[in-house]
């Protein structure tokens, strides 16, 4: 388990790391924590003839609250953002997500750009951008462009960005005080990827819902908006029977994979699952907030 | 003397009493410290690496194979491929013993010669001046397979239209057997209830800390081999390998440094391994080979696959009248030499059933091989399985019959005051305690709160499940039994050679070895007690076949029940010895001298006469002051081996509470207690650690370890990201417990610890799930117990 032989090199800045990008495009990869990419070198599974260490480039850093939005730069470590104010007081729905994300010494060198980035399907950071609505912001030396999540997950590790493209931060509107959210995953053991999970944003008014993003994790090959199950709920009460069919509706929303963690039945079941147990917690919630 | 040992041996006030005392384990401090020596950290001059080529397919022919690549690559010293090697070996591996009649084997070459039969099998080694650069080499072999079809199934695996492996052997039969004893049919006949069940159980591996590793050295002008190994078996490593690369036994020696945990895994011998040692021999030259944890799922022994349909007649009161089991237990390619493949489903045949009284059994067992990864002794051996299907059945007979579980087993558990007995399944038994543990497992568990409790619980829709097993587990095996009538390279005895060196440091070398699990301590702790030192005065030594004298190492729970025993011996006929000579030098009879804190005291008095440094001083320099007819040898070695019992069995009870989330399937572990039978207890803290560790890893097969094969006999689950393994955060508290009936086999009394939590938790922790699910109708049946099988079982999916 040793990689295969590459080239090192660190970049001090955007521009220098998106050159070298276009250089080499699909031979590079892009080295931030290294909680994923290193496993896949030793293995070699993965085997670039360049890999770029975005680690000293200081402007990939920090969370920020700027023109509307949360900035987290793709180099904020996950526990930087587990431990964040401006996280817990703006996005509440990353806060309550973040402790779930694997343990203590891969949140101490994990990034939050690494894991939109890869695109892992149980991953619970592209779940969450895609809950809250926001956007990823890549870069090359074409230029630089603004993906919403809506439009970014495309398949198992597989996203809208280019190879030449560096992930530079990602943009997320702030929870408006009236927007509840929440947030359950099933793992098999404390930190593991989960198996089955959902990160959800709603309003309420009088006890009725509007515009839920009830976002589906773990059990398909990409973060998966539930356009049916949401559809089931707008403009509903809370209710056992309500809670029951948008966990029905879910057959529609969902296609889950096979795989040694479970077959897509027993998914669909555990979605169904944690979908009652999240509705059944918001009234609570809602009270409490 | 053995009086005065024995007297010495338990009261805990006198000066030097290690025995039934809590030590800290040697060791420990060097180990958390990052000071440990095992066999990755050491570093020889010229030193090579090796990597393997594997193979990629479960079943495939070799249709080219050229490393002419390899060879000239950068930093490559050597490739040698499965053929070159084979021309190496004086004659492959043949994995029968003949206490197995009728059993078959193919012979197993270290690496594929021109058909891989599993995947992962080795078919080339390449040595170069890193690892990296040997991986990088191992690229550049050429290699094409046909890809033939594979045996992936057990249920299938003798059908005909399943491909046979080993085409000489005529099918994929193994071996099958079948014991018994009383009249079953007639007995299931007559009862008034039968329960019957079929259980599965999934393959897994030992997971060790610390992977496979080896360090050969071979000194070509002094055609000596020196292998530095993580091995739990040194002296058995040694014959094999002599035997097998054509050096005599004496030029080779084997060092088992610090080993990272080896729960019987690394009691095998393996076809990378020897492909190491024979590259050395080739290169001249140190090549190291460290498994990394990508090859060690698909080389280390698995263990654990068995189907096994079975049945129970009770009467109506609850008495348990007959057992009947059908083992199917699939075994991988090959049969792993020298323990074999089929001990596993031998030990299930025997043991299943066993703490109880019964008087009919039948049991049948049927090993096939498949194009998987061989599989063999793996800590526990069978039990686990044995337990479960048998504890199984009685909470099945229990419910049936409207008793407790904790009260269908006090009515049928054997007797403490029965022994000597034999078991249906044909087990001579004495001194073993089932009706105190289970009546301290009670007390301990609080049983009736914990019912009452369930109750309550049931009401508010929490599945809380309290589980109860009793086991047993047969410990230290004697010459007698399998290994030792079934021929093979394995010594069933073990042995101590102490001595007391001019300091006045006594020198204890033992055949048994350590693992990480203290071995060494209570070695220690069992000399120094014996000779009268304290416990610092004593260096123990194992793992070194130079050092060492000749001993089966650490494996069935007998490090403590038989080299402690051998120490026992030794130091006694030392400290004789050392008092005669004292006697001489202080005209004193020896009987009226006692040895306490290293020193010569009159007994009874405990007046100081003179040090054991002095007596070292004079014994090894100033002779001369010494009577001319007193010859101090001052060394003394002494073997120990059981004589006529099969094993040292052992008995315990566990329990268990659960929570099953019926919508989830999800189980969490609240509390286990276990309550078992070593006899006597040498260091309280490190039996309990032996316990509970124990207990863990049999937890891990329970809920979820699993190597998982699709249908073509691959490994899908083969990295530690999808293997999951019990961690800490999972674990719950275990309480531990011991009843004390020591073994009259030996003079310390002590049986086996080491394997007792692994026997019995899978049991446990079935039942308790179990008796969560009663009151919806569902039983789960299948381990590991993962979400998707409980859900099943509840129908909900
Ligand atoms: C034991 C363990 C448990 C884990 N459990 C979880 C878990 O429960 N949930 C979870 O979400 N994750 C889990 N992870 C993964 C962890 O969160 C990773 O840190 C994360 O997925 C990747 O982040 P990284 O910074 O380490 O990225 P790296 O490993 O450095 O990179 C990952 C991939 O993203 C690319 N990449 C990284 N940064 C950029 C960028 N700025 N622009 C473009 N491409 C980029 C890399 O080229 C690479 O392909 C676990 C990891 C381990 C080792």
């Amino acid at each position: 388990m040793k990689p295969a032989r590459f080239h090192y090199v660190r970049p001090a800045s955007i521009a220098e790391a998106v050159l070298l990008l276009a250089e080499h495009g699909e031979d590079a990869s892009i080295l931030a924590g290294g909680q994923s990419l290193m496993p896949v070198l030793n293995m070699r599974l993965s085997r670039p003839r360049v890999v770029v260490d975005i680690n000293r480039i200081a402007k990939l850093k920090g969370i920020a609250l700027a023109d509307g939005a949360v900035r987290i730069g793709a180099l904020a470590r996950h526990v930087e953002v587990m431990r964040s104010p401006l996280i817990a007081r703006h996005l509440p729905l990353i806060a309550e997500a973040m402790p779930n994300v694997a343990h203590v010494a891969v949140r101490n060198r994990g990034t939050f750009g690494g894991s939109v980035a890869l695109a892992d399907p149980s991953a619970e950071m592209p779940a969450c951008l895609l809950a809250l609505g926001g956007a990823v912001v890549l870069e090359s030396t074409r230029g630089r462009r603004q993906v919403a999540a809506e439009d970014y997950f495309h398949g198992l590790y597989d996203t809208a960005r280019r190879p030449d493209e560096l992930l530079i931060e990602a943009l997320i509107p702030p929870q408006r005080p009236d927007t509840l959210s929440a947030f359950m995953e099933l793992s098999r053991r404390h930190g593991d990827f989960a198996i089955a999970g959902l990160a959800c944003t709603l309003r309420h008014d009088a006890g009725v819902i509007h515009a839920p993003r009830l976002v589906y994790f773990g059990s398909e090959p990409r973060p998966v908006l539930a356009r049916t199950a949401m559809a089931a709920l707008d403009g509903k009460a809370w209710s056992p029977a309500t809670h029951d069919a948008v966990a029905a509706a879910l057959a529609d929303d969902l296609d889950p994979i096979d795989n040694t963690f479970g077959s897509p039945a027993a998914k669909l079941h555990l979605q169904r699952v944690v979908t009652r147990r999240v509705l059944d917690g918001l009234p609570d919630k809602a009270r409490a907030a | 003397m053995t009086a005065e040992i024995k007297a010495k041996l338990t009261p805990l006030d006198r000066p030097n009493t290690y025995v039934g005392r809590t030590v800290s384990r040697q060791g420990a401090r060097k180990a958390v410290a990052g000071a440990g020596q095992y066999t990755d950290d050491i570093s020889l001059p010229r030193m090579l690496h090796a990597a393997f080529v594997r193979s990629p397919y479960a079943h495939a022919r070799l249709t080219k194979l050229d490393v002419n690549a390899a060879k000239t690559a950068p930093g490559v010293a050597l490739v040698m491929t499965g053929k070159e090697l084979a021309e190496r070996i004086t004659a492959p591996w043949l994995g029968t013993l003949t206490c197995f009649p009728g059993m078959k084997a193919a012979p197993q070459y270290p690496m594929v010669i021109e058909r891989a039969c599993w995947q992962g099998e080795p078919v080339a080694i390449v040595v170069a001046q890193s690892r990296a650069l040997a991986e990088d080499a191992a690229e550049l072999v050429e290699i094409e397979w046909q890809e033939l079809p594979a045996a992936a199934d057990k249920e299938t695996a003798l059908d005909r239209t399943t491909p046979v492996i080993h085409p000489d052997l005529g099918d994929n039969l193994a071996f099958e057997k079948t014991i018994g004893s009383g009249d079953v049919d007639a007995a299931f006949k007559a009862a008034d209830i039968v329960v019957e069940e079929t259980f599965r159980f999934g393959r897994h591996t030992a997971v060790s800390l610390e992977s496979r590793a080896i360090l050969a050295d071979y000194n070509k002008p002094a055609e000596r081999l020196i292998l530095y190994t993580s091995s739990q078996a040194p002296h058995m490593i040694q014959t094999i390998y002599a035997r097998m690369l054509g050096i005599p036994d004496h030029n080779v020696r084997i060092v088992a440094p610090d080993v990272g945990g080896s729960f019987g895994m690394k009691i095998h011998s393996y076809g990378d391994e020897v492909a190491t040692a024979a590259a050395s021999m080739a290169l001249g030259r140190p090549v190291k080979f460290i498994a990394d944890r990508l090859e060690s799922f698909v080389s280390d022994i698995h263990a654990r696959e068995n189907l096994i349909k079975a049945r129970l007649a009770v009467s109506r009161a609850g008495d348990i009248e007959a057992i009947e089991i059908d083992v199917l237990s699939g075994a991988g390619a090959y049969s792993q030499y020298p323990r074999t493949s089929v001990f596993e489903a031998n030990q299930v045949l025997t043991i299943t059933g066993g703490p109880y009284r019964h008087k009919h059994y039948r049991a049948k067992a049927t090993v096939v091989y498949m194009n998987k990864v061989p599989t063999s002794q793996y800590r526990a051996v069978g039990h686990p399985i044995g337990n479960s299907v048998g504890e199984s059945l009685v909470d099945m007979a229990a419910a049936a019959c409207g008793l407790d579980p904790l009260e269908i087993r006090r009515r049928n558990v054997m007797p403490d005051d029965g022994y000597p007995a034999v078991t249906a399944g044909g087990i001579k038994v004495k001194e073993l305690s089932h009706q105190k543990c289970l009546a301290a497992l009670e007390r301990r568990m609080n049983y009736a709160a914990l019912r009452a409790e369930q109750a309550i619980l049931r009401k508010q829709g929490i599945y809380r499940g309290i589980g109860i097993a009793a086991f047993i587990k047969g410990t230290a095996p004697g010459p007698n039994g399998y290994y030792g009538i079934g021929g093979a390279p394995i010594s069933l005895q073990d042995a101590c050679t102490i001595r007391l060196d001019p300091g006045g440091g006594i020198i204890c070398a033992v055949g048994v070895t350590e693992q990480g699990q203290g071995v060494n301590t209570v070695m220690g702790q069992i000399a120094a007690t014996t000779l009268g030192v304290p416990l610092d005065q004593v260096r123990v030594i194992s793992g070194d076949t130079d050092a060492t004298p000749f001993g089966g190492g650490t494996y069935a729970s007998r490090a403590t029940a038989i080299g402690g025993e051998a120490v026992l011996k030794a130091a006694g006929e030392l400290r004789a010895e050392i008092l005669s000579i004292a006697g001489a030098l202080l005209q004193a009879p020896a009987g009226s001298l006692d040895i306490v804190d290293g020193h010569i005291v009159d007994a009874g008095t405990d007046r100081r006469r003179i040090s054991l440094k002095e007596i070292g001083r004079i014994g090894h320099f100033q002779l001369h002051e010494l009577p001319n007819s007193v010859q101090p040898r001052l060394s003394v070695t002494h073997r120990f081996r059981l004589l006529d019992d099969l094993y040292i069995l052992t008995n315990g009870v566990s329990g268990a509470t659960v929570d099953v989330d019926t919508d989830t399937g999800f189980i969490t572990l609240r509390k286990a207690w276990v309550v078992e039978d070593c006899g006597r207890i040498v260091n309280p803290l490190l039996a309990d650690e032996q316990v509970r560790g124990g207990f863990v890893q049999g937890l891990g097969g329970a809920l979820y370890e699993h190597c998982i094969y699709d249908d073509a006999a691959q490994l899908v689950n083969g990295t530690l990201a999808d293997y999951l393994t019990p961690m800490a955060g999972e674990m719950p508290d275990i309480d531990v417990a011991h009843i004390h009936t020591p073994t009259s086999v030996s003079e310390l009394g002590a049986k086996g610890v080491g394997e007792s939590g692994t026997a019995s938790a899978p049991a446990v922790v079935m039942n308790a799930v179990n008796d969560a699910l009663r009151p919806l109708g569902a039983r789960v049946t299948e381990q590991p117990m993962t979400p998707e099988v409980v859900l099943r079982a509840l129908g909900k999916i």
